[in-house]
Parts: C-alpha cells; sequence; structure tokens
C-alpha cells in the first residue's frame, strides 16, 4: 500500500505529463493545419503535371527511345528503397508503420534473390531499420534541420536518387511514406518512382492532339526528372501532414489516458486519507475506553 | 471567338495566379511565343524567363524557370518550378540563380558533354540576361 505521500507525488507527476501531452497535441493540430494546407496548394501542380506526363508518356513511352527514367533499365535486379519517416517520434504507429511496410517490401525482394538498397529520408525510420538492413543502407538524407519542407528539399533528394540512378546503382526505385487520410487514418503507401508510371486519366486532354515544342523526345526527357521531384514533394507533404495527424490523435489518447489515471489515483488517495483518520478515531476511542 | 481564356500559373508550392487573360507571352525553349485565347493545342518547355500575361484588369509579369506550359484552345496552364512575381524579385533571387546555372555550367564542363555545355551557357546567359532586363 503505497503511502498518502507517494501516492500525492504520483497524482502531481501524472498531472504535469498530461499537461505536455495537451500542449504537444495542441502544437501538433496547429502544426496539421499548415501542413495540410502545403500539401492542397501543392496538388494542383501535381495534378496536372501527371496528366501531361500521362499522355506524353503513352504516345513515347512504347518507342525503343524512350528515356531510360520511363523504361527502365530492361532488368529489375536492384531496388533502392527511399523510406521517408518522421525527424522525431511520440507520434503513435506513424513511424513504425512505415518502416513495417518498407521491411515487408525489402524481405519479399530479397526472397525472389534481388538486391535491395535503402535510402532514408528522416531519422526515425533509419533507427528502426538500422538492426536489420543496416548493411543495406547506401545513404540517409537528414532533413531535421529543415522548419518548412520547401520544393528544393524534393529536388536535393530527386538529385541524390537521379545521380545514383545514372551510376546504375539500381534499376527500379520506390518511396515509401504516409498518405493523409485524415487525423486518425495514414494508409503506408508504396509508391514507384523509377521507372516512371503515370495513371491514365481519362476524359481530361478532351481528345486534343497537341503540337510539342520542341520534341515530344526532348520534352519528355526533361520533364521525367523533374517528375521524380515532383512525386518525392507530394509524398513529402503528405507525409508532414500523416506525421501531424498521427501525432495530434497520439496525443490525444495519451492526454485521456493520463485523465483517466488521475481519477484512478485520486480516488486510491482520499479512501487511503480515510483509512487513516478511521484509524486514528478507532485508536483515540478505544483508548479513552480503556481508562 | 472568345476574348479570354483561362490562365493557371502553378509552381510545386503554390498555386500563383488563376484568372482571364487575353494574351500571355511565354518564355519557350525554342523561343518565346505569345498565346491567344483558340491558339492550336501546344507543349512547351520553359526557359527562365518573364511571363507576361495581359488581362483585361491590367498586365502581370513574372519570373520563371523550369517547368512547361500546356496551351488547350481556351486554357491555359504553366506549370514553373519556381515562379515569382516579378515586382518581388530581388538582387539575391537572381543571384542564387545566376550562381546556380554557372554550377551546372561548370560541371558540365568537367563532364565535357559538348551538348550539355553548350545548353548550361545558354542557360547563364539567359539568366544573366534577365537580371539586365529587369535593371536589377
Amino acid at each position: 500500500m503505497p503511502s498518502l505521500k507517494d501516492l500525492k507525488n504520483r497524482i502531481e507527476s501524472v498531472k504535469s505529463t498530461r499537461k505536455i501531452t495537451k500542449a504537444m497535441q495542441m502544437v501538433a493540430a496547429a502544426k496539421l493545419r499548415r501542413a495540410q494546407e502545403a500539401a492542397e496548394q501543392s496538388r494542383p501542380y501535381a495534378e496536372r503535371f501527371n496528366a501531361v506526363m500521362a499522355g506524353l508518356a503513352a504516345s513515347v513511352g512504347g518507342s525503343d527511345s524512350a528515356p531510360k527514367l520511363l523504361r527502365g533499365t530492361g532488368s529489375d535486379d536492384v531496388h533502392l528503397l527511399v523510406v521517408m519517416t518522421a525527424e522525431r517520434g511520440l507520434c503513435g504507429g506513424f513511424n513504425s508503420n512505415i518502416a513495417r511496410l518498407a521491411r515487408a517490401k525489402a524481405d519479399e525482394l530479397r526472397a525472389k534473390g534481388k538486391t535491395v538498397k535503402i535510402l532514408t529520408v528522416g531519422k526515425k525510420g533509419r533507427d528502426a531499420l538500422k538492426r536489420d538492413y543496416g548493411d543495406l543502407f547506401v545513404g540517409h538524407i537528414d532533413l531535421s534541420e529543415v522548419k518548412r519542407i520547401g520544393y528544393a528539399n524534393a529536388q536535393d533528394i530527386a538529385k541524390d536518387i537521379l545521380s545514383r540512378f545514372d551510376a546504375g546503382e539500381f534499376d527500379v526505385a520506390t518511396i515509401f511514406y504516409a498518405k493523409f487520410q485524415n487525423v486518425v487514418t495514414q494508409i503506408p503507401t508504396a509508391q514507384q518512382i523509377i521507372p516512371a508510371s503515370f495513371e491514365e486519366t481519362e476524359g481530361d486532354d478532351s481528345g486534343a492532339v497537341f503540337d510539342y515544342e520542341p520534341s515530344e523526345e526532348a520534352i519528355l526527357a526533361e520533364l521525367l526528372p523533374k517528375g521524380v521531384a515532383t512525386a518525392i514533394f507530394s509524398a513529402l507533404l503528405e507525409n508532414g501532414a500523416s506525421e501531424q495527424g498521427a501525432r495530434m490523435s497520439a496525443m490525444d489518447n495519451a492526454t485521456r489516458n493520463a485523465g483517466e489515471m488521475i481519477d484512478k489515483l485520486t480516488i486510491q488517495f482520499n479512501r487511503s486519507r480515510q483509512a487513516v483518520i478511521t484509524n486514528e478515531l478507532i485508536e483515540i476511542i478505544s483508548g479513552a475506553e480503556a481508562l | 471567338m472568345a476574348n479570354t481564356m483561362q490562365f493557371d500559373l502553378v509552381s510545386p508550392e503554390r498555386s500563383l495566379a488563376s484568372l482571364q487573360a487575353s494574351a500571355v507571352q511565354i518564355p519557350g525553349a525554342d523561343g518565346d511565343m505569345t498565346a491567344m485565347p483558340d491558339h492550336a493545342p501546344t507543349i512547351t518547355t520553359l526557359r527562365p524567363g518573364i511571363l507576361k500575361v495581359e488581362a483585361p484588369e491590367g498586365t502581370s509579369e513574372y519570373l520563371v524557370t523550369g517547368g512547361f506550359a500546356q496551351i488547350n484552345g481556351d486554357a491555359l496552364s504553366v506549370l514553373a518550378e519556381k515562379a515569382i512575381p516579378v515586382d518581388e524579385v530581388t538582387r539575391s533571387h537572381l543571384d542564387e540563380l545566376i550562381a546556380e546555372a554557372r554550377a551546372s555550367h561548370e560541371a558540365a564542363k568537367e563532364n565535357g558533354e559538348q551538348t550539355i555545355v553548350d545548353e548550361a551557357a545558354k542557360l547563364l546567359a539567359d539568366m544573366e540576361a534577365l537580371g539586365t532586363h529587369m535593371s536589377l
């Protein structure tokens, strides 16, 4: 049976924990709004870009002169997994869900006898995968200094990946991130970016035949690397919103749990206080009777 | 014939403009072109330069680098990697761009592929011309 003093200390410490988690929840909520706005503002660009690329890819894709980024290297022996996670923890299952998806993919590929290389973006994913796949790491991109993710960050990552591709380090690249559904749901997603695949958007081009200036091939060759950057940028923004959403609901849970714990401890505290008082009364009364 | 067309200028980070325009001057990779309503459907890549938008409400200018324009008869979308309204462009923006162009020029020279060197040199020249044009 803990003493009254112990209980009191316990209650105080849980109370201050609750204050911290509450504050974190509110900060996450504010950041979530900003992250969502950023994600929304980037959407028109990504959508149009993909629509144009889909049209281009469909008309040029079949030919042998298609760029390697679209056609692939002709083999798929070496896979690069780009695992994008948060720089901070305390956001529920966010980081571990992405890491788990990446791990499953890595195991699957290795079982097929493919070579797997891993590039991590964000510290937490690196930590999660280090023990099992540490020898597969080829690089890490640190975004902990970045306050607000900009297109330039995505370009840097894309540049890194593309230079590895040009050097022939891998055949297929896949990015892993969490798609933001709503505050409680984030869906870990794997998306292949090299060779690029574009979803056909129906009815968008209204059957118009475009003139291309310069040629279709030249435009495609110029835009494909940008497509990689665009895909990474939208993934980074989705990830940012997901992280804050996950943190918000995790901290909401933590706050609620702390509240329940305080209630329980307070009841326990009051009971033992009453027991102490009753005890003292009994002692006094039986002492008086003995006289 | 319609007098205006829908014009959209979007960068990866935000959408900069969405309005009815009567004519838009685009710095295309193969040369400037002006798109007016009912222009033939065209897709062109951009070189760094000034995008001039003429709308009934007045004209506006943007500094754009990288990306492409999609002309679709009654609509024109410009997707630029970087787009800044000209009024907001400062010398430091430009210096940054020039430094970038110079770096890629140097890198191309080391790799030694003539076409890339030429392209980078052109990009660099474009950037510097842009600076003089805007008298910064």
